[in-house]
C-alpha cells in the first residue's frame, strides 16, 4: 500500500500503485492512472482504499519523432522535461505547456491542459494526432480526430475516467530560437489588469498576469502582466542549455511544521520566488523555463503549506457576463482571507473539442488556498456560486473541494460525457476518488 | 563506444541505455520479451544512439549467451563494452513458499550471470579487451535476515567481478562492479520505500561515469558506501538484532 494524493497534498488515499515498464501490463487490472500526480486535488486518487493505481512512471519510451514534420509519439508516462529536452535543440516545443515541466504527456492529455499561449493555441488536445487507449474492457485501440472521434473528444480532459492511454501522437510547434522575448508591464488594479491582458492578448502568443488577492480597496487585485513570444533569429543565440539553468536551485526539504502559519509562508514564497525571478517591468531576452515553469525553480514547494496542505481553485468567469463579476469574486476571496500567494489571471480562448475540458472564453482565475477544513470548505462554497451564476466553471485537475450539485449546476456537457462512459465502460470500470466525489461514480 | 546490454529494456539498465544512446553510442539490447525490446530499440533511436541492435536472449537460456553476444559484435561492428544488469526477484515469502522458485533465483542470478560474463569475457579479451560491466547488489554485501538468496548470488557474483578484475585486468579488461542500493524500479515497486532511495536515472549517470573513468566498484546511490563501510563492520551478534 502506497499513501497517494495529488500536489496539494490532500485529500490522501492508500492505494496499491502498480509500477512497470509495460504500460499495458500495468494498467489492465487498474481503475485509475496515474502520471506524476501534479494535478492538485483528487483527479489521480484511486476511487477507495486499497483500489489498485496504474503509475505511468516507467512507460516512458519516446516510439518516433519526425524531426522534418515535427510529430512526436511516446509512450503515456514520457515526461514533458523529457521532451523539450529532446526536441528544443531540433528546433520543436510543445504546442502547449503547463506551469510545470514534471508532467506526463497522459497527464496533460487526461487534463486537455491549457497554457499561457490558449488564446492562440487552444488546449494540448487540439494538437494531439491519435492515442493508444485501453478501454474498460482491456481492449486496445487506435483514437483520434478521426478514429472513434466520441471517445477520443472524451478522453481529451476526460480525467482518465475513458480509458488508460498508453501513447500519445502530438503535432509539435517549430520554433526558430529556443529563447523568449517577454515584456512586463504592472498594473494598479484589477479592472487595467483584466484590460492590459486582454489587449496583451490581441498583440502576443503568451499571456499571463499576477494578481494580489490579498490588498484590498482601491489596490484590490493589481499585479503584472507577463507576455511572451518565441525569439527571432536576430534576437537570440541558436542554442539555449539543455539543462534548465533556473531548475531546482531551491528546496523545501521537508513539509514545514504546522506551527509556521500559511500567511507566514506565504510570504516567504512570494520572498523567493520574486528573488529568483526579478520579474522587473520592461523587454527582454529570457531562458525559456524561467518564462514557462517558474515555480519549478522551487523544488516541493507544496511543501510549504505542511501536512495538512492545500488546494486550488480554478475557475473561468464567462466574458458574456461581463468585468463586474471579476471584482465581485476578487471581493469574495478577500472577504474569507483566503491567503492565495501568486494568484494567476488568464484570459482564455475559445472552447476546444475535449467534452469535459476546462477552458472557454473569460478569464480564468487561479487560486491557492491553505487547507482550513470548513472554512476553505466555504470559500470554495461561495465561490462556485459566482461561477455557476455566471455561466462558468471549473477545473477538474485543480479541483477538491467542489460538491457534486455544483458540478452538476454548472456543467451541461455531463450528459455527452455520460453517454461515452456508458457505451465504453456500461461497469464503471474506471473510476477515481474524483468521479466519486463529482459524477457520482459507486465508491 | 559500442556497447551490449542484457536487460536493458527494464530498470537501471534501461536508464543506462538511454544515457549512452543519448551520446550517439551504439547500442546492442539484449532480452527476451520482442514487444520490449522493439520498443526499446525505437526509444534509444530516437534519442540519438549511433546504432541500434535488438538481439533475442534469455538469461535462462545459457546457450544462446555466446550467439547473441557474437550477433550484437557483428550487427555493431565490435563491442567495446558488455553490460549484465537482468536479474531475477522475487519477495523472501515467495522463495519460502517455493523451493523451485528459489532454485531459479539462484540459477539466473548465480550460474547463468557468469555464463554469460564469461561468454562476454572471452570475446571482449580476444579483442584486446574492453569493459565488462556487472550489476550486483549492496545485498551481496553483508548478510541479511530478509534477502539470503537473493543477496548470496549478489555476494557470489561480486566475488566474481573481483576475482576477473584481478587477473584480467593487466589484459586490457576492466571490470566495472554496481552495487545499487534500494532503487526505484519496476523490480522493487511493491516494496516499502526506505531511506536513500535512489532513482534510477541517477544511478546510470553514475555508472557511466564509472564506466568512461574505470572505477572498479561503484555504489549508488554514493551514500551506500558508507551505509555498507558500517554495516559490514557490525559483528554478527548486532546482526542478529537490528532489522537491517
Ligand atoms: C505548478 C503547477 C502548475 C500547473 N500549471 C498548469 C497550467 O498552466 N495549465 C494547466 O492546464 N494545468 C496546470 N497544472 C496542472 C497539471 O498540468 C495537470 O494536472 C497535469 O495533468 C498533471 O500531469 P500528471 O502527469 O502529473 O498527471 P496526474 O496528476 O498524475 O493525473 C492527472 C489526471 O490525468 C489522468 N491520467 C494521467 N495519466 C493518464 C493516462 N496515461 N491515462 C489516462 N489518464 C491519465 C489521471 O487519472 C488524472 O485524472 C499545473 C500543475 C502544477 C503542479
Amino acid at each position: 500500500m502506497t499513501r497517494l494524493a495529488g500536489w496539494g497534498g490532500v485529500p490522501a488515499v492508500d492505494a496499491r500503485e502498480r509500477v512497470g515498464e509495460s504500460l499495458a501490463e500495468v494498467c489492465r487490472p487498474a481503475s485509475l492512472t496515474r502520471g506524476l500526480g501534479r494535478s492538485y486535488g483528487d483527479a489521480s486518487l484511486p476511487p477507495h482504499a486499497g483500489a489498485i493505481v496504474a503509475s505511468t512512471r516507467l512507460g516512458d519510451r519516446v516510439l518516433a519523432f519526425d524531426r522534418a514534420a515535427g510529430v512526436l509519439r511516446a509512450e503515456a508516462g514520457f515526461r514533458l522535461s523529457q521532451l523539450e529536452e529532446l526536441t528544443r535543440p531540433a528546433g520543436w516545443v510543445s504546442p502547449v505547456v503547463p506551469g510545470t515541466r514534471h508532467v506526463t504527456l497522459g497527464g496533460m492529455v487526461a487534463s486537455d491542459i491549457h497554457g499561457k499561449n490558449h488564446h492562440v493555441a487552444g488546449c494540448f488536445g487540439a494538437h494531439v494526432r491519435g492515442l493508444r487507449l485501453q478501454v474498460a474492457d482491456g481492449r486496445e485501440l487506435e483514437t483520434g480526430p478521426d478514429r472513434e472521434p466520441e471517445l477520443f473528444a472524451a478522453t481529451l480532459g476526460g480525467m482518465g475516467l475513458t480509458g488508460h492511454i498508453l501513447e500519445v501522437e502530438v503535432a509539435l510547434l517549430a520554433i526558430a530560437r529556443p529563447w523568449l522575448v517577454i515584456e512586463v508591464e504592472p498594473a494598479p488594479d484589477l479592472a487595467a489588469l483584466v484590460a492590459r491582458l486582454r489587449a496583451a492578448s490581441r498583440a502576443w502568443p503568451y499571456t499571463v498576469a499576477w494578481a494580489d488577492a490579498l490588498s484590498r480597496g482601491a489596490r484590490l487585485g493589481r499585479g503584472i502582466v507577463i507576455k511572451g513570444r518565441w525569439a527571432e533569429p536576430g534576437e537570440a543565440p541558436a542554442t539555449s542549455p539543455i539543462h534548465s539553468r533556473v531548475d531546482s536551485r531551491l528546496a523545501v526539504p521537508f513539509n514545514l511544521p504546522s506551527w509556521v502559519l500559511a500567511p507566514a509562508s506565504v510570504r516567504i514564497f512570494d520572498e523567493l520566488f520574486y528573488r529568483a525571478h526579478c520579474w522587473s517591468a520592461g523587454r527582454r531576452v529570457v531562458h525559456p523555463d524561467r518564462f514557462f515553469h517558474a515555480l519549478d525553480s522551487i523544488r516541493d514547494w507544496n511543501r510549504l503549506y505542511g501536512a495538512r496542505g492545500f488546494v486550488q481553485h480554478q475557475s473561468v468567469l464567462p466574458v458574456e457576463a461581463g468585468d463586474a463579476h471579476i471584482v465581485r469574486y476578487f471581493e469574495t476571496i478577500t472577504r474569507h482571507a483566503g491567503a492565495s500567494f501568486l494568484t494567476v489571471v488568464k484570459d482564455c480562448g475559445a472552447e476546444g473539442r475535449g467534452l469535459l475540458s476546462f477552458p472557454r472564453p473569460g478569464v480564468s482565475v487561479a487560486l491557492d488556498l491553505p487547507m482550513r477544513g470548513a472554512a476553505t470548505q466555504a470559500l470554495v462554497d461561495a465561490l462556485n456560486r459566482h461561477v455557476i451564476e455566471t455561466g462558468g466553471r471549473i477545473y477538474l485537475a485543480k479541483d477538491a473541494l467542489t460538491r457534486r450539485e455544483d458540478f452538476v449546476a454548472m456543467e451541461p456537457r455531463l450528459a455527452a460525457f455520460d453517454a461515452v462512459r456508458r457505451a465504453w465502460d456500461p461497469e464503471r470500470r474506471l473510476r477515481s476518488a474524483l468521479s466519486v466525489r463529482l459524477l457520482g461514480d459507486p465508491g | 563506444m559500442k556497447i551490449a546490454f542484457l536487460g536493458a529494456t527494464r530498470g537501471m539498465g534501461r536508464s543506462l541505455a538511454r544515457l549512452c544512446a543519448k551520446r550517439g553510442d551504439a547500442v546492442a539490447l539484449l532480452g527476451r520479451d520482442p514487444d520490449a525490446l522493439a520498443r526499446s530499440a525505437r526509444d534509444l533511436e530516437v534519442l540519438g544512439a549511433g546504432a541500434v541492435a535488438p538481439v533475442p536472449c534469455d538469461l535462462a537460456a545459457p546457450t544462446g549467451f555466446g550467439p547473441a553476444l557474437d550477433a550484437a559484435a557483428d550487427a555493431l561492428g565490435g563491442l567495446d563494452a558488455v553490460v549484465l544488469s537482468a536479474a531475477d526477484f522475487a519477495r523472501p515469502a515467495e522463495l519460502d513458499a517455493d523451493p523451485a522458485r528459489a532454485v531459479r533465483l539462484a540459477t539466473l542470478n548465480f550460474t547463468h550471470s557468469i555464463a554469460f560474463l564469461e561468454a562476454a569475457r572471452v570475446r571482449l579479451l580476444a579483442r584486446g579487451g574492453g569493459t565488462l560491466c556487472v550489476f550486483s547488489s549492496v545485498a551481496g554485501d553483508r548478510a541479511r535476515k530478509a534477502t539470503g538468496i537473493y543477496g548470496s548470488t549478489k555476494a557470489g557474483l561480486s566475488h566474481y567481478a573481483e576475482a576477473v578484475d584481478l587477473r584480467d585486468r593487466p589484459r586490457g579488461l576492466r571490470v566495472v562492479l554496481v552495487k545499487p542500493g534500494f532503487v526505484r524500479t519496476g523490480m522493487t515497486a511493491d516494496l516499502p520505500v526506505p531511506p536513500f532511495a535512489g532513482e534510477p536515472e541517477a544511478v546510470a549517470r553514475r555508472v557511466l561515469t564509472a564506466i568512461d573513468r574505470g572505477w572498479p566498484v561503484v555504489y549508488a546511490p554514493p551514500i551506500w558506501r558508507v551505509v555498507m563501510l558500517v554495516i559490514r563492520a557490525l559483528p554478527r551478534f548486532v546482526m542478529r538484532r537490528v532489522e537491517f
